[in-house]
């Protein structure tokens, strides 16, 4: 049985797709079969994320459909080989996501995957709440910013009321907290909310704190999940976060800024 | 930030005026969450039987459930004009 782990956030643009792309990369790179399915149908993105984009030629829909078989339409990732990326479909309209078909290819999924992670589109509509309805787990994505924060907890009480579990009566959708785009300078000049803020107003525990860094959008600009780039903050604030979610204690870090001194402001001009 | 704050090197603290309001507004639709989808509708409809009537405006009557462990109460509060 695999686990399925939904990517959500309510608010778009907070990272969603980076992260869904680095969580399973990572995932996949400590050995376990992982397949990522891109759930925004219309506004399909995660193949640009992963660099597959021109490797598309099935998705989600065609198999729901029965207009291709699963092994058809997955993607095998060049750099992980344990790693698997299920296309969106880019034509379709959204209510083709039927929640019979969807459970079909999970269930399908599910026989040879360890890992399922299931990327959410924006929204509280039909795609996001297909994207949630059979998780086990759920990473919710938040900056430290009040509109995104409270779609946060939105999609709290949707995880809580509309999941397969909530509805079958089961334990509860596992919920974790990962904050994004964080810069601890500003939270200490008191213009960002801190981790501690939002920890206290969503109440779910942490799993990690991706701080702000030019490093995302290098990589999302050569279709590199971020958590491949080792040297960096937020590659190796990812791999703390796939090594929290597979159980392990790491004590969290790129919490506190890097005061800059004497020597670095004089030679990297401030 | 006025002119002297400025002198005073003084900064507005934003991050916790954003947080009162979350913490305000975040508690507000919890609340909301927790009732059932049928009580804007219960409101409607009594709010139409008591204006049979009485004439009284739409925020003169609510309508709350409290749910305990065992049991839910729905509490009706209608306010009638004074005559």
């Amino acid at each position: 049985m695999a686990r399925i782990i939904v990517v959500t956030s309510g608010k778009g643009g907070v990272g969603k797709t980076t992260t869904s792309a680095s969580i399973s990369t990572g995932l996949a790179k400590r050995g376990h079969k992982t397949v990522v399915i891109d759930f925004d149908v219309g506004l399909r993105n995660l193949d640009l994320i992963m660099n597959c984009e021109r490797r598309v030629v099935y998705d989600f829909v065609n198999v729901i459909q029965g207009e291709a078989t699963l092994n058809q339409a997955l993607i095998r990732d060049k750099r992980v080989d344990t790693l698997y990326i299920l296309p969106a479909s880019q034509t379709r309209e959204k209510e083709a996501l039927t929640k019979e078909g969807v459970e079909r290819v999970i269930n399908e999924l599910s026989e040879t995957f360890d890992y399922i992670v299931c990327d959410s589109p924006a929204g509280i509509e039909h795609g996001a709440q297909m994207a949630l309805y059979y998780a086990d787990e759920a990473v919710v994505v938040t900056n430290p910013e009040v509109s995104s924060v409270r779609d946060s907890d939105r999609i709290l009480g949707i995880l809580q009321s509309k999941s397969r579990r909530a509805e079958m009566g089961q334990d509860p959708v596992r919920e974790h907290l990962l904050l994004t785009r964080y810069n601890p300078a500003r939270v200490e000049k008191g213009e960002m909310l801190s981790v501690g803020d939002v920890e206290e107003i969503l109440a779910i525990p942490l799993l990690g704190v991706i701080p702000e860094s030019q490093v995302v959008l290098n990589a999302s600009n050569q279709g590199v999940p971020v958590i491949l780039e080792e040297e960096s903050d937020a590659g190796q604030a990812y791999d703390d976060a796939v090594a929290r979610l597979l159980g392990e204690e790491r004590e969290h870090r790129f919490m506190t800024s890097q005061k800059k001194g004497f020597f670095s402001r004089m030679f990297k001009g401030g | 930030m006025s002119f002297l704050d400025y002198f005073k090197g003084k900064k507005k603290n934003t991050a916790n005026v954003a947080k009162e309001r979350l913490q305000i507004i975040v508690a507000h639709e919890r609340g909301q969450r927790e009732q059932p989808d049928y009580l804007p509708k219960l409101q409607q409809e009594i709010l139409e039987v008591i204006r049979k009537y009485v004439q009284i405006s739409d925020d003169m009557v609510q309508v709350e459930v409290d749910r305990n462990d065992s049991c839910s109460v729905l509490e009706l509060n209608v306010t009638l004009p004074e005559r």
